[in-house]
C-alpha cells in the first residue's frame, strides 16, 4: 500500500490533470526547476515544459492578472501563490477582476483560474507566512473557497476546482502538508463536490465545526472531551464557499450546542457567518450560546505561535463551556 | 515624434501609410461618428437620460487610427475613451447605446456604468473601472495566443495616468519577459482627472519607459490619424511576426472634462484648451482629405448630417428598450447559482417580482460625483 501526504497529492493531482487536459498551465514563483518552495510542483516542468509550467517574475498582480487573460483566451491556469500572506499585491486582480468578470461581462468573459495558496500557521513563519485570511475571499461574490484537511479531500476538491469553470481559491493547510498520509482513491473520476461538509465523527453532545489544519487539532480536542464523557460531533467544512449549512443544521438539531473553531482571527472570521446562519435558521434548537474560537485578534506572532493558535486544550474548554451551559 | 499630416493638412507623401481612399473615408467617418457620439453622450447625461458619461473629444484620431490596424482575429482592451475602437471592430452603434443606457439588450445586462465597453463577439473585453487592472489580462490573452501558435495580436489602450499603477509595471514586465504579441497604446491626453502628466511621472516621456522592459517605445502625434495608424500598424505587424511587445505614446489632449462629474476649469486654463482646439484631429484630417481631393466641403457636410440622423434614430429606438429584469441581478455570479444566492433570489422574486423597486435616481452635484 502506498500512501501520499497532502503536498504529494497536490503534485500528483496537478500532474494527472495536466495529462488529461492540455489547456492546463501552471504559473508561479520558483515553481519550475525548483518545484516551488514546498515542492508542490516538483518535476512538473520536466514533464510539461516551460510553456506550461511557467516560472514568473515576483509580482502577484502580474501572475494573477496574466492568468486571467490566459483564461479568457482558452487556457485553464492554476496559479501558485508562494504563501497566502503574499497574495495582497494581487488582491485587486482577485477581487475586482477575477471574481467579477463573469458578472460584469454578462457571462461572456468568465475566467476559470484556480489559485493555490499555502495557508495557516504553525511552521515558524511569523507574521507573514502564517495567516488564515479565507474570510477576505468568502466575502467576495464570484469566488469559491476550498480548504482541505486530508490528502483524499485535497485530490477530490482540487479536481473539482480544476474541472469546473469558476474561480477557486484553493487554500492548502501548509502545517499538515506532510503530516497526514493516506492511500488515495485510484478512480480518475473520483471528485468531491463543493458545498458538502464531512462529518468526521458522530456525536450527540456538542457540534464542533472546523476546517483546514485546525480539523486535526479539533480531533485531539474531541479525544480529550470523550475522556470527560462529552460526545462531540466533528464537522469538516471542506469548502467555505459554497458552505454546507444543512450538515451543520442537522447536527445542531441533534446536539443543541455548537463550537466553531478556526485559525483565523475571530472577529469577522468565517465562524461568525456560520454562527449567524445557525441563529437565523435553528435558534429554537440551541440549548447554549454558540461558542466561537479563533486565533486571537492580533497579528500572527513568531515566538508565541503555538500560544496564538487554538490548542486542543483551548478547544476543550470551549467544548466544556458549550456542554455545561 | 512621428507625424504624417501637419497641422494645416499638408503632408509628406514619403511617410504616408498605404491606405486606399475608401479606407481614408471610412476612418474619417468613424472619427465624425465618435465626435457626434461624444456630443450625444454629454447631452443625454445632462438631460438625465443616462447616468454618467466620459468624453473623448480630441482623441478621435487615437481611437480610430490604432484600431484600424486590427484584424478580426485580434483582441482589444479599449479604454472608456475608446468608443471608436468598438465601432472600427464592427460593433453597431445601437450596441454602444445599449451599454450606455444599461438596458436589457446590453450584453452585460446593464451591470456596468456607461462607457465600460465590452463586446464579446468582437473580442473586446468588458472593461473594469480600476485603472490599469486590465493590462496584465492583455498579456495573458497574448500568451495564450502565442501558446497555441495563433497569429492574433492584442491591443491594450491606456491613459498616461495608468502608467503609475503597479499593474502597468507588471504587465510591461511580463510582456517583455514572455515576448507576448501585445501592443500597449498610451493616449497621453495630458491629464488624469486633474493631474497633469508632469506630476504623474518624472520620466522625460511615457514612451521611454518601454526601454526599461526591454522593448521599443515610440512617441507619436496623437492628433494625426495617419501617424497613429502607421505607428500602430508597424507595432502590430511586429507583434504578429513574433517580434514581441511595443509601447506607443500618442500625444493628444482631452478637450472636455474628465467625466460628467468633473469641472475642468478648476485645474486648467481656457487658453490651453483653445490652443488644443486649434489642433483638432478631425479638422486636420478633413484638410488632408480635401487637399488630396478625396472629399469636398459639401460631401463632408452631408456625412455629418447622415451621422446625425442615424444617431438620433438609434437613440430614439434604443430608449424604448426596457431595463434588465430584476432576476438578472442574481445570475452570472458563478456558472451555477449557489444555494445561498438562490435563496436570496427566490425570496426577492416572491416578494417583489421582476419589476422590483427602481428607487429614486441619485441627484448629482454639478461638476462633482
Ligand atoms: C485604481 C483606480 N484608482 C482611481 C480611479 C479613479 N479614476 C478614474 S479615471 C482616473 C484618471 C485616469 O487617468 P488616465 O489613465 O490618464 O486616463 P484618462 O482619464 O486621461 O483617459 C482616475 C484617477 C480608478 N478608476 N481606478
Amino acid at each position: 500500500m502506498t500512501t501520499s501526504n497532502i503536498v504529494q497529492t497536490v503534485n500528483e493531482t496537478l500532474r494527472t490533470e495536466m495529462r488529461r487536459n492540455g489547456n492546463v498551465v501552471l504559473l508561479g514563483e520558483d515553481i519550475g526547476k525548483d518545484g516551488g518552495v514546498f515542492r508542490a510542483t516538483a518535476g512538473l516542468q520536466n514533464e510539461f515544459g516551460q510553456q506550461r509550467v511557467i516560472d514568473t517574475p515576483i509580482a502577484e498582480e502580474g501572475i494573477i492578472g496574466m492568468a486571467i487573460g490566459m483564461a479568457m483566451n482558452g487556457l485553464e491556469p492554476v496559479v501558485e501563490i508562494q504563501f497566502l500572506d503574499f497574495i495582497y499585491p494581487g488582491f485587486n486582480q482577485i477581487v475586482s477582476e477575477l471574481a467579477k468578470l463573469r458578472y460584469r461581462s454578462g457571462g461572456h468573459f468568465p475566467a476559470h483560474v484556480v489559485i493555490r495558496a499555502p495557508s495557516g500557521g504553525g511552521i515558524r513563519g511569523g507574521l507573514y507566512h502564517s495567516q488564515s485570511t479565507e474570510a477576505y475571499f468568502t466575502h467576495t461574490p464570484g469566488l469559491f473557497v476550498a480548504t482541505p484537511s486530508t490528502p483524499t479531500d485535497t485530490m477530490g476538491l482540487m479536481r473539482t476546482a480544476m474541472r469546473g469553470s469558476d474561480p477557486v481559491m484553493f487554500l492548502e493547510p501548509k502545517r499538515i502538508y506532510r503530516t497526514v498520509k493516506e492511500e488515495l482513491p485510484a478512480d480518475e473520476e473520483f471528485t468531491i463536490p463543493f458545498g458538502k461538509a464531512k462529518v468526521l465523527k458522530e456525536g450527540t453532545g456538542v457540534t464542533l465545526v472546523s476546517w483546514g489544519a485546525m480539523v486535526h487539532t479539533c480531533k485531539a480536542a474531541v479525544e480529550l472531551a470523550s475522556k470527560e464523557n462529552v460526545s462531540v460531533e466533528l464537522i469538516d467544512m471542506r469548502t467555505l464557499m459554497p458552505f454546507d449549512i444543512e450538515t451543520i443544521l442537522a447536527s445542531v438539531r441533534k446536539t443543541g450546542r455548537v463550537v466553531i473553531a478556526h485559525e483565523a482571527t475571530k472577529v469577522s472570521g468565517f465562524g461568525g457567518e456560520i454562527a449567524a446562519q445557525i441563529a437565523e435558521r435553528a435558534i429554537d434548537s440551541l440549548q447554549a450560546p454558540i461558542v466561537r474560537l479563533g486565533g486571537f485578534d492580533a497579528p500572527f506572532p513568531y515566538a508565541l505561535e503555538n500560544t496564538y493558535l487554538p490548542s486542543p486544550e483551548r478547544i476543550l474548554r470551549a467544548i466544556r463551556k458549550a456542554a455545561s451551559y | 515624434m512621428l507625424q504624417v499630416i501637419r497641422a494645416d493638412g499638408d503632408f509628406d507623401p514619403k511617410v504616408e501609410p498605404d491606405l486606399s481612399h475608401e479606407d481614408l473615408l471610412k476612418m474619417h467617418r468613424y472619427m465624425l461618428t465618435v465626435r457626434r457620439l461624444n456630443e450625444k453622450g454629454m447631452s443625454l447625461q445632462r438631460q438625465g437620460r443616462i447616468g454618467f458619461f466620459m468624453e473623448s473629444t480630441g482623441q478621435e484620431a487615437c481611437q480610430i487610427g490604432m484600431s484600424y490596424t486590427l484584424t478580426p482575429i485580434d483582441w482589444a482592451f479599449p479604454s472608456y475613451r475608446d468608443p471608436g475602437t468598438c465601432l472600427v471592430r464592427g460593433v453597431p452603434l445601437s450596441a454602444l447605446f445599449d451599454q450606455m443606457m444599461g438596458n436589457s439588450a446590453d450584453e452585460a445586462k446593464g451591470r456596468q456604468m456607461p462607457v465600460h465597453w465590452g463586446f464579446s463577439k468582437w473580442k473586446i473585453v468588458s472593461l473594469s473601472s480600476p485603472i490599469a487592472a486590465k493590462l496584465p489580462h492583455a498579456v495573458g490573452v497574448a500568451y495564450a495566443a502565442k501558446f497555441r501558435g495563433e497569429k492574433s495580436v492584442v491591443l491594450a489602450s491606456l491613459g498616461e495616468g495608468a502608467t503609475s499603477q503597479g499593474e502597468f509595471h507588471a504587465a510591461m514586465n511580463f510582456a517583455g519577459v514572455y515576448k507576448t504579441p501585445v501592443v500597449f497604446f498610451c493616449e497621453n491626453n495630458q491629464y488624469a482627472i486633474s493631474l497633469p502628466t508632469r506630476r504623474q511621472t518624472a520620466s522625460e516621456s511615457i514612451a521611454i519607459k518601454a526601454e526599461a522592459y526591454g522593448f521599443e517605445g515610440v512617441q507619436i502625434d496623437g492628433n494625426d490619424i495617419l501617424a497613429v495608424y502607421k505607428a500602430t500598424k508597424s507595432a502590430v505587424d511586429k507583434a504578429r511576426s513574433g517580434g514581441g511587445p511595443s509601447l506607443i505614446e500618442a500625444i493628444t489632449y482631452r478637450i472636455g472634462g474628465h467625466s460628467t462629474s468633473d469641472d475642468a476649469s478648476v485645474y486648467r486654463s481656457a487658453e490651453e484648451v483653445e490652443l488644443w482646439k486649434r489642433r483638432d484631429p478631425i479638422t486636420r484630417f478633413t484638410a488632408y482629405l480635401m487637399k488630396k481631393g478625396i472629399i469636398s466641403d459639401q460631401e463632408n457636410k452631408k456625412f455629418i448630417e447622415q451621422i446625425d440622423a442615424e444617431m438620433s434614430a438609434v437613440v430614439k429606438e434604443r430608449e424604448k428598450i426596457p431595463p434588465p429584469a430584476a432576476s438578472t441581478l442574481f445570475t452570472d455570479v458563478y456558472s451555477e447559482m449557489p444555494w445561498h444566492l438562490r435563496e436570496e433570489a427566490e425570496e426577492f422574486m416572491r416578494d417583489e417580482g421582476e419589476n422590483g423597486p427602481q428607487g429614486e435616481a441619485y441627484e448629482k452635484e454639478p461638476g462633482s460625483f
